[in-house]
C-alpha cells in the first residue's frame, strides 16, 4: 500500500518540482532521480503483489493485480531509461537552439506528469478515473509533442489533440453506458464504476447495453492504441515531437491504452454470450497489421517508419488478445513487454542518428557505424529484434501468436505472414544503408546515452532465450485473468 | 409541479439537440460561442430538473460545475481568445448548409434507432434522452469534420462533451462525483492548451485556418 503511494506520489511531486526548476542545468539529473524513485517504488509494489497477491486499497479506488503490476513496472522502467537517454539528447537540442529554458521547464514538468497519468490509469480501479487518466495523458503528450513550436509540430499536436480528443470522447460515452448497465443491476444506491465490482456482477449486466458500451469503448481506447483506421495521429505525433517523447509514446502510452481495452474486454466477455469483443479485436487488429505494413514500406522519414511499425505491432497484440485463450493471451502480454523495450531502444538510436544528421529523412542518414559504432550496432540489432529475428523475445511472442492463429484462425495466418514479410523487407532495406553507408559527419558534442539501448535489447534477448520462472508464472496468471 | 418535471426535462433535452443543429449552420464565430453558452445553460437546467425529480443532491453539484465551466469560464476564455485574435466577426464559408442539415437529420434517426433497444428497457424518466445525447455527440462530430477554422473545431469538441455530460445526467443520474470532477478538470485544461495553441498557430501561419495544417501527409 505504501509502495503504491510512492508509485503515484513521486512522479506527481516530480512534475511540481520540475515545473519550477526544469530549466536549470541540473534539472536533467532531477528528472532521472524522480524516475529512478518511481521505478524503485514500482519494484517494491511488485514485490508486495508477488508476496500477498492483489491489492485493493483506498476505498477500493485502487487495484493492483498481476495484470497491471507488470505494466506498472514496465512503465516505470522505460520511464527511467528514457529519462537517462533524454539527458544528453536534450542537451544537444538546447545547444542547437531548438529548446529554450522555458521549453525545457515545460518538457521536464510534463514528462513527470505524463508518467503520473499513465501510472494512475494503470492502478486505478475506477473505470471513470481510467478515462480521466487517459485523457490527461493525451493532454500532457499534446504539450510534449508541440514543444518545439515549429509549424510541423503544431500541426501534429493539433491533429493529435482533435483526433484523440474525439476518439476518447467515444470512450466516455461507453463508460456512461457501462455505468448505466451497473445501475440497472445494482440500483441507484449501489451503482458503481469500480472495476472489481463490475467484474463481480459481469454475468448479470444487460447484454444490449454492454454491446453498445464495448463498441464505444473500443473505438475510444482503440484510437489511442493506434488501430487502423483511427491511426492518423500516431505517425505525426511520433515524428514531430522530441525523440524521448516518441520513445515513451510508442513504448508506454500505447500499452496503457491497450490495457484499458483489455479491462473492458473482460467485462464484455462476461456479459455477452457471443464473441463480439474477440471478433472486433481480431478484425481491427488484423487490419492494422496489414495496412501498417504497407504504409511502412512507403515512408521516407525514419521516425514515421518506426511509428508505423508500432501500429503494426499493436495490431498484432490486439489480434492476439482477440483470439484469447491462455497461449494467445500469454503471447500478447509478452509481446507488449518486448515491443515496448525494443521500440524504445530503437527510438533512442534513431533519435541520436537524426540529431547528428540534422534530418529525419532516411536517405540523408548514412554511416552510423563509422562514427558511433555502438549506436549503429544498437540500431541494427534493434531492427532485427523488432522484425522478429530469433533469438530476440519478439520472435518468441510472434511465433506463439502465429502458431495459435494457425490452429484457431487459419484464415488469418497468410495475411499475418504477408504483412510481417513486407515489413521485414522494407525496413531492412532502409535501415542497413543508414548504418553501413559512407558519411562525413562528425560526432556530437555530448556522447549519447548508450546504456539504455543495450539494457533494453539485453532484456529482450533474455526474454527470447529464457523466461524466468516467476515471470512466467506471472504472465500465466495475468493471461488466465483475461480468460477468453 | 412534479408531473411537469419529466416534460420539462424533455423540453431542455430537445433544446440541447436544436442548439446542436443551430451550431452546425452558424457561420459567425461570435454567435457560435453564444449558442454554445446557451447549450451549456440548457444542460444546467436539465441537470437541476433531474436532480430535483430524483432527489439527488449530487446532481446539483454537477449542475453547478457545468454552470461554472460551460456557461461562465469557457465562453469567457473563448471570447478573450477571439478578441485577442480579432476573429470575432469572421464569417466562415460553409458549403451546402441544407445538405449538412439533411445528413444531421439522418444522424439523429440513426442515433435513435441505435438507442431504441436500450431506451425501451430504461426506467429513467426521459426515455428519449439516450438517443438525444448520442445524436448530439454525432452532430458535434460532424461539425468538427465540416469546419475548417480552429475555433469552431474547438467548440465542436466542447459541444460533444456537453452531449456526453447530458447522457450521464439523464440516463444514470450523473456519474460518481470524483469522475465528474476529473472530467471537468480535463476539459478545462484541454481548453487552456487549445487556447495557447491557437495563438501559436496564428503566429506560425498568420491564420487560424486548419487547411494550413495539412502538410504532414503520406506521399
Amino acid at each position: 500500500m505504501q509502495a503504491l503511494f510512492f508509485v503515484l506520489g513521486i512522479p506527481l511531486l516530480g512534475s511540481l518540482v520540475l515545473g519550477f526548476t526544469g530549466h536549470r542545468s541540473y534539472a536533467r539529473d532531477i528528472n532521472v532521480g524522480f524516475s529512478l524513485g518511481t521505478f524503485l517504488a514500482a519494484c517494491a509494489l511488485t514485490a508486495e503483489v508477488i508476496s500477498v497477491g492483489s491489492i485493493l486499497v483506498w476505498h477500493e479506488q485502487f487495484y493492483v493485480d498481476p495484470l497491471n503490476v507488470f505494466l506498472v513496472t514496465l512503465t516505470a522502467f522505460v520511464g527511467l531509461t528514457t529519462a537517462i537517454f533524454s539527458r544528453p539528447y536534450m542537451r544537444v537540442e538546447q545547444d542547437h537552439g531548438k529548446m529554450t529554458p522555458p521549453r525545457m521547464r515545460l518538457y521536464h514538468g510534463m514528462y513527470q506528469l505524463f508518467s503520473f497519468t499513465m501510472l494512475l490509469g494503470l492502478t486505478t480501479n475506477n473505470t471513470g478515473i481510467l478515462w480521466v487518466a487517459m485523457e490527461a495523458a493525451t493532454l500532457t503528450t499534446v504539450v510534449l509533442v508541440s514543444v518545439y513550436r515549429t509549424a510541423a509540430s503544431l500541426e501534429a499536436a493539433w491533429k493529435y489533440f482533435i483526433l484523440c480528443g474525439v476518439g476518447i470522447a467515444q470512450a466516455l460515452f461507453g463508460t456512461v453506458l457501462l455505468y448505466m448497465a451497473a445501475y440497472k443491476v445494482l440500483g441507484a444506491e449501489g451503482a458503481t464504476l469500480l472495476w472489481t465490482n463490475l467484474d463481480g456482477i459481469k454475468t448479470r449486466l444487460d447484454p444490449d447495453i454492454i454491446t453498445l458500451a464495448f463498441a464505444f469503448l473500443f473505438i475510444g481506447y482503440g484510437t489511442k492504441v493506434g488501430l487502423v483506421p483511427l491511426h492518423n495521429w500516431l505517425p505525426d505525433a511520433h515524428a514531430e515531437g522530441p525523440t524521448p517523447v516518441s520513445a515513451v509514446l510508442s513504448g508506454l502510452l500505447l500499452n496503457v491504452a491497450m490495457y484499458a481495452v483489455l479491462r473492458c474486454k473482460v467485462l464484455t466477455d462476461g456479459a455477452l454470450d457471443s464473441a463480439l469483443a474477440s471478433q472486433l479485436m481480431m478484425g481491427f487488429g488484423l487490419l492494422s497489421v496489414v495496412v501498417a505494413a504497407f504504409f511502412l514500406s512507403r515512408q521516407k522519414d525514419v521516425k514515421r517508419m518506426f511509428s508505423y511499425s508500432s501500429i503494426e505491432h499493436m495490431g498484432l497484440i490486439t489480434f492476439a488478445f482477440g483470439m484469447g485463450g491462455p497461449v494467445a493471451n500469454f503471447a500478447g502480454l509478452l509481446h507488449m513487454t518486448v515491443h515496448s523495450l525494443t521500440k524504445s531502444a530503437i527510438f533512442f538510436t534513431v533519435g541520436h542518428a537524426a540529431q547528428k544528421a540534422g534530418t529525419q529523412v532516411m536517405s540523408e542518414i548514412r554511416g552510423l557505424i563509422k562514427v558511433n559504432p555502438a549506436v549503429g550496432w544498437g540500431m541494427v540489432l534493434g531492427t532485427l529484434a523488432i522484425l522478429g529475428m530469433p533469438p530476440f523475445g519478439v520472435f518468441a511472442s510472434e511465433f506463439l501468436i502465429l502458431t495459435t492463429a494457425m490452429r484457431q484462425q487459419p484464415w488469418a495466418t497468410p495475411l499475418l505472414l504477408l504483412a510481417l514479410g513486407v515489413a521485414f523487407a522494407s525496413m531492412l532495406v532502409r535501415v542497413l544503408p543508414m548504418v553501413f553507408g559512407e558519411t562525413s559527419l562528425k560526432r556530437l558534442a555530448h556522447p549519447p546515452a548508450i546504456v539504455p539501448v543495450f539494457v533494453h535489447l539485453g532484456l529482450t534477448l533474455v526474454l527470447g532465450l529464457y523466461i524466468p520462472r516467476y515471470l512466467d508464472g506471472w504472465y500465466l496468471q495475468a493471461a488466465r485473468m483475461l480468460g477468453g | 409541479m412534479t408531473q411537469f418535471v419529466p416534460q420539462l426535462t424533455n423540453l431542455f433535452a430537445t433544446m440541447i439537440l436544436m442548439l446542436s443543429f443551430a451550431m452546425i449552420s452558424q457561420r459567425r464565430i461570435g454567435n457560435l460561442i453564444n449558442l454554445f453558452t446557451l447549450q451549456g445553460a440548457a444542460l444546467v437546467a436539465a441537470s437541476v430538473l433531474v436532480g430535483y425529480a430524483t432527489a439527488q443532491p449530487d446532481l446539483y453539484v454537477s449542475a453547478a460545475l457545468t454552470f461554472v465551466l460551460k456557461v461562465v469560464l469557457i465562453p469567457w476564455l473563448l471570447y478573450r481568445v477571439i478578441r485577442r485574435l480579432n476573429v470575432r466577426w469572421d464569417v466562415e464559408t460553409l458549403i451546402n448548409i441544407p445538405t449538412t442539415m439533411l445528413v444531421g437529420i439522418g444522424l439523429v434517426i440513426f442515433s435513435f434507432s441505435l438507442a431504441l433497444p436500450i431506451s425501451r428497457l430504461s426506467s429513467s424518466m426521459a426515455s428519449g434522452s439516450l438517443g438525444i445525447a448520442l445524436a448530439c455527440v454525432l452532430l458535434s462530430f460532424m461539425m468538427m469534420i465540416t469546419r475548417s477554422k480552429a475555433v469552431p473545431q474547438v467548440i465542436g469538441f466542447l459541444s460533444m462533451e456537453n452531449g456526453l455530460i447530458f447522457a450521464a445526467t439523464a440516463v444514470t443520474n450523473g456519474m460518481p462525483m470524483i469522475v465528474e470532477f476529473g472530467i471537468a478538470l480535463d476539459v478545462l485544461v484541454g481548453v487552456l492548451i487549445l487556447g495557447v495553441f491557437m495563438f501559436q498557430i496564428r503566429e506560425q501561419f498568420d491564420s487560424l485556418d486548419i487547411h494550413n495544417l495539412e502538410t504532414l501527409k503520406e506521399d
